[in-house]
């Protein structure tokens, strides 16, 4: 039997795929929101909210964090799995990992349409 | 595996070449900005709450101490947005060869520490 760990890399095509869209979704949007916070006559609160009071900057702000989630996963796992030897305490920081990711998307959610 | 492979991590006898720069301080922001996530949506939803929690979000950045940590996680986001855009150029093979990648290295490093520069000048 081969040597397979749980907490290993998944050996595919997909991860290296993922990473690359969610940061050309990530660079549109950092883009796309610094020209629109400089096309501003005045950056306050006022003009800030009334930018994120719209439904499609909100909706393209959770589209971008989600790809951040996303390549933040993969970034991070690599990482950890480079630097992180014993099996058992990789699998523990993944899902750690993994865990707080998930809430950081459900607290974007609360930010953008709970304000 | 052979374990007894010889070894040799003096870290400060190690000379990365230019490429290598970029791709460890790729890295080391990406982890940065994935440490720094919870404080970066704190202050986006304090942008966002109430102009209460803006203006103390804006004074607590006028501080010596948020200035510095608002130009650190800069210069990561800066670094770690040029380096991407490099790589991505790299994976439609732009700058596969040698020469382009020592180059382009030196574009990445530059570009973001003059960004950074710039952007941290005007804030202070």
């Amino acid at each position: 039997m081969v040597g397979r760990i749980v907490s290993g890399a998944h050996y595919g095509l997909r991860d290296w795929l993922v990473q690359r869209v969610s940061a050309v979704v990530m660079a549109l949007y950092a883009l796309c929101l610094t020209g629109y916070a400089l096309a501003q006559p005045h950056l306050d609160y006022d003009s800030w909210t009334r930018m994120f009071s719209s439904n499609i900057l909100r909706s393209f702000t959770l589209l971008a964090l989600l790809a951040l989630y996303c390549h933040a996963w993969i970034g991070v796992r690599d990482i950890v799995m480079d630097y992180v030897k014993p099996a058992g305490v990789r699998l523990v920081i993944h899902v750690l990992v993994l865990l707080a990711l998930i809430l950081y998307f459900f607290w974007s959610v609360q930010i953008l349409w709970g304000m | 595996m052979n374990n007894r492979r010889p070894k040799f991590l003096a870290l400060h006898q190690i000379k990365l070449p230019l490429p290598g720069v970029v791709s460890i301080l790729h890295r080391i922001s990406g982890a940065l900005l994935f440490i720094a996530l919870p404080l970066l949506l704190w202050m986006l939803q304090c942008s966002l709450r109430s102009i209460e929690t803006y203006t103390r979000l804006t004074d607590a950045l006028q501080q010596p101490l948020g200035k510095l940590v608002l130009i650190a996680l800069l210069w990561a986001f800066l670094h770690h947005f040029c380096a991407g855009i490099r790589y991505l150029a790299i994976d439609l093979q732009l700058a596969s060869s040698l020469g382009r990648a020592r180059s382009s290295s030196r574009w990445v490093l530059a570009v973001s520490l003059a960004l950074t520069a710039s952007i941290g000048i005007w804030l202070w």
